[in-house]
């Protein structure tokens, strides 16, 4: 689900740039603080106008469901799985009211805190899953793009396999084979971060091992070469630090996704269950019943919960990606470029 | 290119053993759909009755012998030929596919060409936000929406399913059925029959549209932000050519290139959207049979659907490719 575009056509040849930005872009770099050159920071500041909104509300967005997944205990009015307080059944299917803001579900549960209680699953899932597969696919994609030969080879034909492989199909077969497809809270979690981390190695391991293969060729890897660098030192230290330029923008285009993924498994019943922890996918799915006798609070909530955190986890990897592409910034008058041109639009 | 359209097989051949291997891991058909009703022995004898006792690479090379032949084996939970549940639900997943990029296509290209017209402007900065929105809403999310404000608030369209039963009834007087239920509708001629259809159809291919639609916004509106700003596009501006035609010639042309070839890897998650979609709406599609076969850990069923799915994403990328390398020199296989 996550797509780069190829190259955009009509477009010179663009290393004699991309070294004069090089060249001005460490000059600027050296002059700011490291505080200011961190990654969202830097962005911010270089920002103007929609722009610059669009990244503040990404901000924000996030920023909340951070603080949501963190403080759930003290947020939530209740338990995920409570279906009474103070020896008094809340009722099914209750419309929102003063007790409970959001009403409550077909088995008693409170949405509200259903929906709190779901950005810790949502957060942990995300977390566990972007972690492992930038962890994986960074390291498959170094020894690919340097080993070369029939490993790469190997190596570039199952990637292939995979991503061309619907990503939700590939996560459903993932989440039977890994926990029968229903478990307990935390073997729910992993199995849906692992059953997601599959899914997307072969974007990081693509996006890396093109790097990788580009650099090699580079005078700078010969020279360390010519002066004995071993090998580990080389992938470690020269390509690594140069090839991972482009991943901030996977890395929120895979968060994203994978509170998706998430919610997906658990709308068709391969998530966590309900019991263990709150996920709004398998709300949705309970509340799909509840939506032809128009009790809409039941699905409404976690539907609108998904939407948002995908929503600004989307916002800051959409501003951060027009920010790096100067074909797509929004330039400050008065102010020349500041960073280094890159040659992927995605959309 | 050759070479290119050779790699298809083995593209195909590992996704098949990934999950012939994959579902194998997680248990067999019986144990799931009898598992608790037979004693262990009667068990262990319906098991050896359908040679899932046998070593798995026994199992299979045999599977593969099958599909070599053309034979994709039977399902295990309906008892019936894989390859008629290609077709028969197959047909139902294409009919939703084609109509949701047709809403995607109407949204998506008009809607970026606005968008990159008003650059930083509210107009843009709205339909931006839209795309994002739709890309960002999970299409079973949008389904409710859409069914509590057309079927339950208004009235207007049907919950779910793809016919009424009144329908269902003037369809089967059908001779020989296509799975296309538009096309049998029109060769009926039965004008209410054909009312029913597309009513049926709205909904879901709205909620896919959308999905995809925002897709493509985004696309067209960044291609043509970089196409605008060129050269040839100042001149022509220069020699008097209206906007509207600037902006439909002169700047979408060129940006058509990685639109197409985008679209083309859409395919892949169209078919994952299909999946909840016809999940929402109860559509008889592949997607939706593959989830309950899923659950019943079909694997017959399971390994055909999948195998069909990954034929379509193989050959549609191969096509994309294709595309790409013919418009573009620079690109080589």
């Amino acid at each position: 689900m996550t797509l780069s575009n190829p190259e955009p056509v009509g477009e010179g040849d663009p290393g004699a740039n991309d070294l004069a930005a090089e060249g001005s872009a460490v000059a600027a770099r050296r002059s700011t603080p490291w505080y200011l050159r961190l990654p969202i920071i830097s962005h911010l500041r270089s920002s103007v106008g929609l722009q610059r909104g669009m990244l503040i509300t990404g901000v924000v967005l996030v920023g909340i469901l951070l603080i949501s997944a963190l403080f759930a205990p003290l947020l939530a009015p209740y338990g995920f799985a409570e279906t009474s307080a103070d020896g008094t059944r809340f009722g099914t299917q209750q419309p929102p009211s003063a007790a409970h803001p959001m009403g409550t579900t077909v088995t008693g549960f409170d949405v509200l805190s259903r929906v709190i209680w779901g950005t810790r699953t949502a957060v942990a899932v995300m977390a566990c899953a972007v972690a492992a597969s930038l962890f994986l696919g960074v390291a498959l994609g170094l020894l690919s793009g340097y080993v070369g030969g029939w490993l790469d080879r190997l190596l570039v034909m199952v990637a292939d396999a995979v991503y061309a492989f619907p990503a939700l199909l590939l996560a459903i077969v993932m989440s039977i084979v890994i926990s029968g497809g229903q478990s307990n809270a935390w073997g729910g979690i992993a199995a849906a971060a692992i059953s997601i981390t599959v899914v997307f190695i072969p974007q990081y391991f693509r996006v890396i091992r093109a790097e990788v293969v580009r650099l090699k060729a580079e005078p700078f890897v010969e020279a360390a070469k010519v002066v004995g660098t071993g090998h580990r030192r080389i992938m470690g230290t020269h390509l690594l630090r140069n090839a991972t330029r482009t991943l901030p923008l996977i890395f929120t285009l895979n968060a994203s996704e994978s509170i998706l993924t998430l919610a997906a498994l658990g709308f068709l019943g391969f998530g966590i269950e309900p019991t263990s922890a709150a996920e709004w996918g398998y709300d949705l799915n309970r509340a799909m019943a509840d939506a032809t006798s128009g009790i809409w609070w039941t699905g409404m909530f976690p539907g609108l919960a998904i939407a948002l955190a995908v929503l600004g986890v989307t916002l800051v990897g959409e501003s951060i990606n027009d920010l790096n592409d100067p074909r797509l910034r929004t330039r400050r008058s008065r102010r020349g470029r500041r960073k280094n041109p890159q040659q992927e639009v995605t959309a | 290119m050759l070479v290119r359209f050779l790699l298809i097989i083995p593209t195909i051949f590992i996704l098949m053993t990934m999950v012939f291997f994959l579902m194998r891991i997680t248990g067999d058909p019986l144990t799931a759909a009898l598992g608790g009703r037979l004693t262990p022995d009667q068990l262990a004898e319906r098991r050896a009755a359908a040679g899932y006792d046998r070593p798995l690479i026994v199992q299979y090379f045999d599977y593969l012998a099958g599909v070599l032949q053309g034979d994709f084996g039977t399902t295990y939970s309906d008892n019936t030929p894989v390859s008629e549940v290609l077709t028969t639900y197959g047909g139902a997943t294409f009919e939703l596919v084609v109509y949701s990029l047709i809403v995607a296509l109407l949204l998506g290209v008009p809607l970026g060409m606005v968008a990159a017209r008003t650059r930083d402007r509210w107009p843009d900065a709205v339909l931006r936000i839209v795309a994002i929105l739709g890309y960002a809403t999970p299409v079973f999310f949008v389904g409710l929406l859409l069914k509590l404000v057309f079927s339950v608030g208004l009235g207007w369209l049907p919950v779910a399913g793809r016919l009424s039963t009144g329908g269902q009834i003037s369809m089967s007087k059908i001779l020989n059925p296509t799975p296309f239920y538009l096309l049998d509708a029109l060769r009926l001629g039965d004008m209410e029959l054909l009312g029913d259809v597309t009513r049926h159809a709205i909904l879901p291919a709205v909620a896919l549209g959308i999905l995809t639609g925002g897709i493509f916004l985004r696309l067209v509106r960044t291609n043509m932000i970089g196409t605008q700003d060129m050269q040839y596009i100042e001149s022509a501006r220069s020699r008097g050519v209206a906007e509207t035609r600037l902006t439909t010639r002169h700047a979408l042309r060129p940006a058509l290139i990685p639109i197409i070839t985008v679209m083309g890897m859409q395919i892949a998650l169209m078919l994952g959207g299909a999946v909840l979609t016809e999940t929402t709406f109860e559509w008889n599609g592949l997607g939706y049979m593959l989830a309950e076969y899923m659950k019943a850990r079909d694997y017959v069923a399971v390994q055909g659907i999948v195998m069909m799915l990954a034929v379509i994403v193989a050959v549609s990328n191969f096509v994309v490719d294709v595309i790409a390398a013919l418009i573009d020199p620079r690109v080589r296989y």
